[in-house]
């Protein structure tokens, strides 16, 4: 059986990337697509700490971060498609009339 | 097969959550039959629906239990918070039923969306399992990205909402990780069984990791949404992008609520590595100080003054967070009690600073600069002075409300050892005043930039008095406030 600090530091990395995707990508979408990323890093930890433990809390909070995912995406996305209209880009630099 | 048993529900404790969700949704069923010019109905009864919670909560102090096992709490910190939030509801709801007609974007969905994010704050202050705080975090983060891209197509709201969720998304992705490493290094999510298990002293080295690093990752994720340095940098542009009653909403609310949440986290998980969150809390909070007051030293815009000046006090409540981790009992104690009144006269005093905003913000035209107010005292007598206590408030200049909260808050940091750091608070908190004062001079003495008419609102006045009086009323009579407040306890020691 694969050891959980293997799961764990895998579940690290795909958290750091998420992160570091978010820092320095500029699509609106891409950066969503890293969120996302650093989300399911957190699921992955969550089933792997709950199967080393053998507890079933961890498995059920992964469904609620699932479904939290979806609603966030689901406002990101209307706010990107009302700002599409408007500017016609998604590059979050373009979107830059706050400032100062 | 094994049979599901399904705990038996302390309905008390999820009553005003219950009221609040279950009238919300009631209430969005209600608007599909109001004609749309008669939308301000839809807040008419969603402030009645904050009024019977308020009410609800009443025969419930004193109640000490918790339900949902164990995921959900009710004791005198979480209601007394929800009567803030309540209120503050209440005020957000009647300041806006002039202002939104007024832009132009008058839907019945605000208001139901002001009711869930009143939800999401309540499930902030109850919540006594790291679920729950997530859950309630999200809630509360989700309805107000909704609200601040609300005035679309402008495009500065639509910004605005669009920063704020992806920064908030981020902030989320780091709650959620840490999440997972406490549970990983404690086998549980609930906060007061996180508290047991450190105080056992029982952890493995590799455990040890885990719970340092969820902790910091958790503190992160918090410390974006209380806009806390050095993760504020959203906080101007979305105060000053989103609609001003929800800006309003945002500065009050969505802080008091994740302060709330931290606070107990800190308290009832934490307590026991108070040594180790300690310092590095008291650096940001320093950190927080000097960049929301420097930010707001320059500011030529009122609205992003204020937002640069709600980060320096999260600055100040940060004092009162780390007090009430403290070992020593009386600090501890006065720690819990200074973030709530602080709270409590930065929700009045803030609200009310929002409001005059309102009152000065004409259809398609922003009033928020500086010389807007200049001469406002003879064009508006009552405005000015509404201004100019907020003003007072936020600076912390007696007899207002937030001088008992600077001095609740200063004295339990000095109680829990932090001296020179209480001193340097001191010292910003006297260089803030200056940028206070400013205002109130530019309304006092400048001579009116412009002449323009002031409609205002019947619901608007009734919200304006409000949190002017609530402000001066904590000024002046502090007593019932501090009573209050000192009922409170929390944590290892209640």
């Amino acid at each position: 059986m694969v050891p959980t600090s293997y799961y764990i530091l895998l579940s690290a990395l795909l958290f750091t990337l998420g992160v570091v995707g978010v820092i320095t990508r500029r699509n609106a979408l891409v950066l969503f697509m890293s969120v996302e990323l650093m989300l399911n890093s957190a699921n992955l930890a969550l089933v792997t700490f709950a199967m080393a433990r053998q507890d079933i809390a961890g498995q059920i909070v992964v469904f609620f971060v699932i479904v939290v995912a979806a609603a966030e995406v689901a406002v990101g996305l209307a706010l990107l498609v009302a700002i599409f209209r408007t500017k016609h880009t998604t590059d979050v630099d373009e979107i830059n009339a706050l400032r100062g | 097969m094994t049979e599901i048993i399904i705990p038996p529900i302390d309905w008390r404790v999820a009553a005003q959550l219950s009221i609040i969700f279950g009238w919300a949704s009631v209430l969005l069923v209600i608007a599909l039959f109001v004609p749309r010019s008669r939308t301000r109905i839809i807040g008419y009864l969603a402030i009645v629906g904050v009024i019977v919670a308020a009410v609800a909560g009443i025969p419930l102090w004193g109640v000490n239990a918790e339900t949902f096992s164990g995921m959900l709490r009710l004791d005198a910190y979480s209601l007394t918070l929800n009567w803030l939030f309540l209120a503050s509801t209440a005020i957000t709801i009647a300041l806006s039923l002039d202002y939104l007609p007024r832009q132009g974007i008058e839907r019945s969905e605000y208001y139901v969306l002001v009711l869930f994010a009143t939800g999401g704050m309540m499930l902030l202050a109850q919540g006594a399992d790291l679920i729950i705080l997530f859950l309630g975090l999200e809630l509360l983060s989700i309805v107000l990205y909704v609200l601040t891209g609300f005035a679309y197509p402008r495009i500065a709201s639509e910004e605005a909402g669009m920063k704020y969720l992806l920064i908030g998304a981020f902030a989320g992705g780091f709650v959620v990780f840490g999440i997972a490493l406490l549970y990983g290094a404690t086998g549980s999510m609930n906060l007061r069984a996180i508290g047991e298990t450190l105080a056992r002293q029982a952890l493995t080295p590799e455990e040890r990791t885990y719970l340092l690093a969820g902790a910091a990752l958790v503190v992160v994720g918090f410390g974006y949404k209380v806009a806390m340095a050095p993760f504020h940098m959203w906080a101007p542009d979305v105060y000053e992008g989103a609609p001003t009653p929800v800006t309003g909403l945002l500065s009050v609310g969505s802080k008091a609520a994740g302060f709330a949440s931290l606070l107990r986290f800190l308290v009832e998980a934490l307590a026991g590595e108070w040594q180790i969150w300690a310092p590095v809390l008291a650096a940001l909070a320093i950190a927080t100080l000097a960049v929301g007051n420097i930010g707001a030293l320059t500011q030529q815009n009122v609205k992003r003054m204020l937002a640069y000046s709600s980060i320096g006090h999260a600055g100040y409540i940060l004092f009162g967070v780390i007090a009430a981790g403290a070992t020593d009992g009386v600090a501890g104690q006065r720690g819990v009690e200074s973030v709530l009144l602080y709270l409590i006269a930065y929700t009045f005093t803030n609200l009310g600073a929002f409001g005059v905003l309102i009152a000065l913000e004409q259809r398609g035209e922003a009033a928020w600069d500086m010389g807007d107010l200049a001469g406002l005292w003879n064009r508006r007598p009552w405005l000015a002075i509404a201004m100019a206590v907020c003003m007072l408030s936020l600076a912390g200049i007696p007899p207002t409300g937030g001088f008992w909260g600077k001095l609740y808050v200063f004295t339990a940091a000095w109680l829990a050892g932090m001296g020179w750091i209480t001193v340097i608070g001191v010292i910003i908190a006297a260089v803030a005043a200056f940028y206070y004062l400013r205002i109130v001079a530019q309304m006092f003495m400048a001579e009116p930039a412009r002449e323009a008419p002031l409609p205002m609102d019947r619901a608007l006045r009734v919200g304006l008095t409000l949190a002017t009086l609530g402000v001066l009323i904590l000024g002046f009579i502090p007593t019932p406030a501090i009573d209050l407040v000192q009922r409170v306890v929390l944590g290892v020691r209640g």
